[in-house]
């Protein structure tokens, strides 16, 4: 009997070394970021220091907000649990350095997608989850109604590291306008000086703009402008490097879009595994392998739907509801006038 | 030679320590880099900066490059370190001296201000300062003049601008005041050492400082006019003055902020050092005939001053590191502008880092230079 002992250990050995083998697939062992983010247990996700409707926390600590409702996703794609979420807020000026050195691992604060970001400093956008453009807020009282009223020697509060910064210089500068930039580090400061009576206009991203006009002393004293001056596609951004990592994100984010597209909510996703359209059976994962590629079960998509909810969903509960943007405007799905479109799940 | 050894290599051995501890970091650095494909280089500091900034000493806009942004950042530094050092040492003095004062509502007074001012974090202070100051002040079309020509408002302090007429011959006519008076100073000390006789210098030297540059005025064609700040308005309630010369409401906060802190340190050293000169030094003064007032300027203040400036210098120091705390309150320093915008808009953290990094650490180095060869000239001459 013990004569044979030693071979059956070492059987059961490979075996085991077999099973790991299989079960680790060539996805997981390629990206180093999904592997560590499976054996801590959370994704480390970056947020803004506080944005109502995109990424802000309550005072039991709660993270809510449709950039934070990205990294949930994820969470549950990867983990299980859309709780399983570390928030880093981080300030404008920051939060690239936090990215690519490695303190956190998706990198969600309405940021701004631009050439020299994606292409210069070691970042990859992954998609876009807002499409906004930069505002000005005036106060009701000054009689201000369009940015043609502007005169020279306007002082206009914003954020410094972002681009606004430079979108008010371009602005000003094409209207041939001389104005006083005064630039703080964090969002409230701003809103403090501005509220005091420091700065004539607050210029941001109109999403922005409506969300801190809620934290003003009295906010029907003020208005948003209705030009909008930029571009800004605001969307996740992961490390360059990991192309693996960068799928899942963009395919989380993508998978909220589409389920919208097709209907599914997080109420009806379950039910939804007896659809007839092939494209829902997929999202859903009663259908295909897509999960496969990325190193996940087949129920990852299901997962972020049931637990987050589809994108419509997110917005409703956190820019709608909330009062700041009801109107979706350009975030509507392709289907109905906005511009919303992803790319198909198959 | 074995005992020269074995002091050698102690220090051989930190030193390659030291170097060896530095180039990890630097490979690890430059690994990790490359991997996420960051380049690096200063480069950019070429580039145009396209970020306007608030308050510049120099010409600037968003179409000069990155180092000028740099140059405008740091004289920014430079001005509210300055500023903030010869308020915080005149404050100091007064307050120092006040302490000591047997008077006892002064006593007290300045006893208060002390242990108020030194036991708050300074980044409250600068929100203090300015968030209060800002609630406080009027706005612009609500604002009293002061003297019917400063304005002090919301959106700044705003102060007639000097319109000179050929001002090199006044500044002419200053520095040949200086020359008479450092001539005067040599004389009258020979004077004194010949025959004993004391010449009136500071008198003469005031006179001297005051009537040249007004002679300047009749005789060399100089004039000089103000241009008062004007309202204008830019909205129905938005107004601001132009003309004149604008002081941001963040350079004062800050400046005010840092002065009134760094002033109690200065205090406490001048009231040790006035202390830490012997009594016994004041009342041989007296007992050989000296008035009050040469008692404390031959006797006192030169033995007080070795043991004010070097603790003073520190303060100096803290002061002007402290001056970062700007970026809170948007005041465009050094980090608010080259650590924090350009950072952003380049990405080159390492970089600006270090330039940053750099940069205080010369203007540290300058500040305690200049202080130990004027504690140097002040000390005891051994001979």
């Amino acid at each position: 009997m013990f004569k044979y002992l030693k071979q059956l250990t070492s059987l059961v050995a490979m075996v085991a070394v077999l099973f790991t083998f299989t079960t680790e697939s060539m996805a997981a062992k390629k990206s180093k970021t999904l592997k560590n983010t499976q054996k801590k247990g959370f994704v480390r996700c970056g947020v803004s220091q506080g944005l109502p409707g995109f990424s802000n926390a309550d005072a039991a600590g709660n993270w809510t907000g449709i950039d934070v409702d990205v990294c949930r996703a994820v969470a549950a794609a990867v983990l299980g649990d859309a709780n399983k979420v570390k928030f880093t807020p981080l300030s404008a000026k920051e939060r690239f350095t936090a990215l690519t050195s490695g303190e956190i691992d998706i990198l969600s604060r309405n940021t701004t997608w631009t050439l020299s970001r994606d292409a210069d400093i070691g970042l990859t956008f992954v998609g876009v989850n807002f499409y906004d453009g930069q505002g000005f807020m005036v106060r009701k009282s000054s009689g201000i109604t369009s940015t043609s009223q502007f005169k020279d020697g306007i002082s206009a509060c914003t954020n410094i590291g972002t681009t606004t910064e430079l979108n008010m210089r371009d602005f000003f500068n094409s209207k041939g306008i001389k104005y006083e930039p005064v630039a703080f580090e964090k969002a409230d400061e701003v809103v403090a000086a501005y509220d005091a009576g420091r700065c004539d206009t607050y210029t941001t991203d109109k999403s922005g703009l409506a969300a801190q006009r809620t934290k003003m002393s009295n906010p029907d004293e003020h208005i948003v402008l209705p030009e909008t001056v930029s571009k800004e596609p605001l969307g996740p951004v992961v490390r360059q490097g990991d192309s693996v990592w960068e799928d899942i994100v963009r395919w989380s984010l993508n998978t909220m879009i589409e389920a919208e597209e097709y209907g599914i909510t997080s109420a009806n996703a379950d039910m939804m595994k007896t659809s007839d359209n092939p494209a829902i059976k997929r999202l859903v994962g009663a259908e295909g392998e897509l999960g496969a590629a990325f190193g996940l079960d087949n129920d990852w998509s299901l997962r972020i739907i049931k637990q987050v909810g589809n994108y419509g969903e997110s917005y409703k509960r956190n820019i709608a509801d909330t009062g700041i943007l009801p109107d979706r405007g350009p975030n509507e799905l392709w289907t109905k006038g906005g511009i919303l479109y992803v790319p198909p799940a198959r | 030679m074995n005992f020269k050894l074995k002091d050698i290599i102690p220090q051989l051995i930190t030193v390659l320590a030291v170097i060896f501890i530095f180039g990890f970091f630097t490979y690890n650095a430059q690994i990790n880099m490359e991997n996420r494909g960051i380049d690096f280089g200063y480069g950019f500091l070429s580039q145009e900066s396209s970020f306007d900034v608030q308050f510049s000493l120099i010409e600037y806009d968003g179409s000069h490059s990155y180092f000028r942004a740099y140059l405008v950042g740091l004289l920014n530094t430079i001005l509210v370190s300055i500023i903030g050092i010869i308020i915080a040492t005149i404050l100091g003095v007064i307050v120092g001296v006040a302490r000591l004062s047997p008077n006892y509502l002064i006593n007290k007074f300045a006893a208060f201000y002390v242990e108020f001012f030194r036991n708050i974090p300074l980044l409250l202070q600068i929100f203090f300062w300015y968030f209060a100051a800002l609630r406080a002040l009027p706005l612009p079309q609500d604002a009293e003049a002061i003297f019917g020509v400063f304005f002090l408002t919301i959106k700044g302090l705003y102060v007639p601008a000097f319109i000179w007429q050929n001002l090199s011959i006044f500044l002419y006519s200053l520095i040949a005041a200086v020359l008479a008076i450092i001539v005067i100073k040599v004389q009258a000390k020979k004077v004194q050492e010949k025959q004993g006789k004391q010449i009136p210098v500071f008198y003469i030297s005031l006179g001297l400082l005051f009537i040249l540059p007004l002679l300047s005025f009749f005789i060399g064609g100089v004039s000089l006019s103000f241009e008062v700040p004007a309202l204008k308005q830019l909205a129905t309630t938005s107004f601001i003055y132009e003309g004149g010369v604008s002081l941001p409401p963040e350079l004062i906060a800050l400046t005010l902020s840092l002065s009134l802190y760094t002033a109690t340190f200065i205090a406490e050293c001048v009231r040790a050092g006035i202390q830490g000169v012997g009594k016994g030094q004041k009342e041989a003064a007296a007992s050989i005939g000296l008035t009050p007032n040469q008692v404390l300027k031959l006797v006192i203040m030169p033995q007080a001053l070795r043991i004010i400036i070097p603790p003073t210098t520190n303060q100096y120091l803290n002061l002007t590191k402290n001056s970062s705390l700007a970026a809170a309150i948007a005041y465009p320093d050094l980090v608010l502008v080259f650590a924090g915008t350009a950072l952003m808009q380049t990405g080159k953290a390492i970089e600006i880092v270090s330039i940053t990094m750099f940069t205080y650490l010369t203007l540290s180095i300058s500040i305690s230079i200049l202080m130990n060869w004027y504690n140097k000239r002040i000390a005891i001459q051994e001979k």
